[in-house]
């Protein structure tokens, strides 16, 4: 056992009802369960939904996630994202305000180093839309806070999918 | 097609299920109910004096029927007063089926009289909580609800009911079979892990068996003890656990934990396989984690993944029922002879026996030593607190007596309550509980119910005039400063700065009598033995028997919360 703390994805498929989403994130709560993000959206089958979970654990607390959230009556299926090839993408919105000529120039740079799209821009400001892994999600408001005074950042949480081909994340 | 009301559907389930015995306290959104339960002939019907006291009763009934416990309550205050109940049941996994009355739909949310989020409340205390949106899903709900509750690790399960859906016509049909795709609580046994168990075992030099209350829940007794014999290995218990094997039989070495044997902590602490039966390794069991059990390969089988690897990392997992386990085991099972491992704890018991200070007057030990001759057959059933961990340590559990204690959760209350839903259940064996003067009047109330659901249960309590556990605790490790403990304290003991304290209130053996029940008080050790006769003698009438007991009675051997054994209290 492992007892250095990771970030970690599992993956549920869980029933489409009220009150679910609220049982998930109690357990975490309830067993201080570190919850980094959660997503959640309904499947092709209108009765499940799946959900990605983030969280920063050590193997033991880790294994233990898992089995909590399998004894749930409302939990079909748990896959855990550690040892399997899956797509997995975030998206970020960062606006930048106040932004001079130069910063503009520089924004442009950095959304294009980051495969980022400018959506949006106004007389001094600068809305970029990131979609990528987490961790580079991460780096990016690392160096925005660093480079920008006022900036504004909204992540949506990693979804993720198992992939038909073996490739990374 | 014929259609009935979501009332009159609830209550044929009840029937198609087998129920026979409801525990229900009436309200506005459960009115309709208590009709349709008040046309009908087949359930009885229990009507406590408090709903927390009536999950007591429906979670005894289960613990000592097998059964599943059912619980009608109304919305609001009537669900809220559940909880304790709830996480009693939960925590010591035992099967409850709670429903709870519940505005209609179109209140929900609106802060309506008696409205409350119960499954809201309820969602970590329960093994599944549900509202009713929909008249068509009521059938459905109401099966799973059985089917979650008594399945897999028994626990309890709330089904939320608007009354409007309850009042809507619908479907008759009541499903037979149950589908739920998130629960699987059938897997088959892991036989090479079994095997690979069994082989440690016959290897072992010291090996020892830890049976927890999962072996008592499976009714798995029988084929432990055949598993035992077969093999001479000896066996340590937790309290849950206590009874797995009869308390009598030779190869039992006690309880472990904070206030275990010494015998049977020193076995823990110096076996080399522990092989481990539906226990959680709760920490009053374990103590310090990574000094439990220091040099053994643990194996460790429970029907819940969940509870293996949680609090001690095993060495071989098994998920599986113990029952099915345990007779699987049965088949490959041979003698490990230990003679040396047997002889060094025999050397132990003997180092440092079980005893308790003798008391001129009246100890504990002589009413539990009485009610150990006098009840061949019973059902004893505990408060929480000092009294608890005596019988616990003392009271004989052989294949005809069970112990009923909420030994997860702690609730005080639990006894009187736990005594009177036993005795319903089993109208032909003997039921003794024993409470605290602090515990019983948690509940007190229920002696109402008691006399008039004509139950000759026998009702002690271990009159301290303190709450004796906390007051243990403050006189070992906080110099004897019994804040908040003594029973007999107010107005009076603040005003002379704790010189004068009145005399205790209430008159336990007038309360009783004023409840209409026998109230008899035993001050020294001679007189036991006649309580208890007299009390055998009544055959519809509850007794209670209060005995007074010296404040500084203690309960050792015990080890310090979060301590080893090396810091183990022997006596004082």
């Amino acid at each position: 056992m492992d007892n250095t703390m990771k970030k970690r994805w599992i993956s549920l498929y869980v029933e489409n009802q009220v009150g679910v989403l609220s049982k998930i994130s109690g357990l975490f709560s309830a067993k201080s369960y570190n919850l980094d993000s959660l997503t959640v959206g309904t499947t092709e089958d209108p009765t499940v939904s799946r959900m990605t979970i983030a969280t920063v654990s050590d193997d033991e607390t880790f294994e233990q996630i898992k089995k909590q959230l399998n004894r749930m009556v409302e939990v079909i299926k748990v896959i855990d994202f550690t040892d399997v090839f899956v797509r997995m993408k975030e998206i970020l919105y960062v606006k930048v305000l106040h932004c001079t000529s130069q910063d503009k120039v520089e924004l442009f740079q950095i959304a294009e180093t980051f495969k980022a799209r400018v959506i949006d821009y106004g007389k001094n400001s600068l809305l970029l839309e990131f979609v990528q892994t987490a961790t580079k999600n991460d780096a990016v408001v690392q160096l925005m806070k660093s480079e920008f005074k006022h900036i504004e950042v909204v992540r949506g949480g990693s979804v993720g999918i198992e992939s038909i081909s073996r490739m990374e994340r | 097609m014929k259609q009935i009301s979501g009332n009159r559907l609830l209550v044929n389930a009840l029937k198609e299920e087998g129920v026979e015995v409801v525990f229900g306290y009436p309200g506005a959104c459960t009115i309709d109910i208590s009709d349709e339960l008040y046309r009908q002939n087949d359930i009885a019907v229990v009507l406590p004096r408090h709903e927390q006291a009536l999950a007591h009763e429906a979670d005894a009934y289960a613990r000592t029927t097998g059964k599943v416990g059912v619980c009608l309550v109304t919305s609001g205050p009537g669900a809220t007063n559940l909880v304790t109940g709830l996480a009693t049941a939960n925590y010591d996994s035992v099967p409850l089926v709670c429903f709870t009355g519940q505005v209609a739909k179109n209140l929900i949310g609106n802060d309506a009289f008696q409205e409350v989020d119960i499954v809201g409340i309820t969602r970590n205390i329960t093994k599944y909580s549900v509202t009713v949106r929909e008249r068509e899903n009521l059938g459905r709900i109401i099966k799973d609800a059985f089917y979650i509750a008594r399945t897999g690790r028994p626990g309890p399960v709330l089904v939320d009911l608007p009354k409007d859906v309850m009042a809507e016509m619908g479907s008759a049909e009541y499903p037979k079979t149950v589908n739920l795709r998130g629960y699987k609580p059938y897997t088959s046994i892991h036989m090479g892990q079994l095997k690979k168990a069994i082989k440690l075992l016959h290897k072992a030099k010291k090996p020892l068996f830890l049976a927890g209350g999962g072996v008592n829940i499976a009714r798995a007794n029988a084929e432990f003890t055949q598993v035992v014999e077969k093999t001479g290995i000896p066996v340590v218990t937790t309290v849950m656990g206590r009874g797995a094997i009869s308390t009598l039989h030779p190869l039992f070495i006690g309880n472990i934990g904070m206030h275990g044997a010494y015998a049977a902590n020193n076995a823990v602490s110096n076996c080399d396989v522990l092989f481990s039966i539906g226990t959680r390794f709760n920490d009053r069991i374990t103590g310090r984690v990574h000094e439990f059990a220091p040099h053994a390969q643990i194996v460790h089988i429970d029907i819940d993944t969940a509870s293996i690897s949680k609090n001690i990392q095993v060495h071989v997992p098994i998920v599986a029922d113990a029952k099915e386990a345990l007779t699987r085991m049965n088949e490959y099972v041979q003698e490990n002879k230990c003679s040396k491992w047997l002889a060094q704890i025999e050397a132990w018991k003997k180092e440092h026996p079980l005893v308790m200070r003798p008391n001129s007057r009246m100890s504990p030990l002589d009413i539990i030593g009485e009610m150990n001759r006098q009840f061949e057959e019973a059902l004893i059933v505990t408060d929480v607190g000092q009294h608890q961990m005596l019988v616990s340590q003392y009271a004989d559990i052989t294949e005809k007596k069970q112990l009923v204690t909420s030994g997860g959760l702690g609730t005080m209350g639990y006894g009187l309550p736990g005594a009177i839903g036993a005795q319903i259940g089993n109208p032909d064996i003997p039921v003794i509980s024993i409470s605290g003067d602090g515990g019983i009047q948690m509940n007190i109330q229920e002696m109402a119910t008691a006399v008039l659901e004509e139950l000759p249960i026998i009702v002690c309590i271990f009159n301290n005039e303190y709450l004796g556990m906390v007051r243990q605790w403050q006189s070992l490790f906080y110099g004897k400063r019994y804040g908040m403990t003594n029973l007999k304290a107010g107005a009076l003991s603040r005003r002379t700065d704790r010189k004068e304290y009145p005399e205790y209130t209430p008159d336990f053996v007038r309360l009783a009598e004023s409840y209409g029940a026998k109230g008899i008080r035993v001050t020294k050790k001679e007189e036991i033995a006649a309580a208890f006769e007299e009390a055998k003698k009544s055959t519809k009438v509850p007794t209670l028997i209060e005995f007074i007991i010296d404040p500084d009675e203690m309960v050792y051997p015990m080890i310090k919360p979060g301590g080893t054994l090396e810091d183990m209290i022997m006596d004082c």
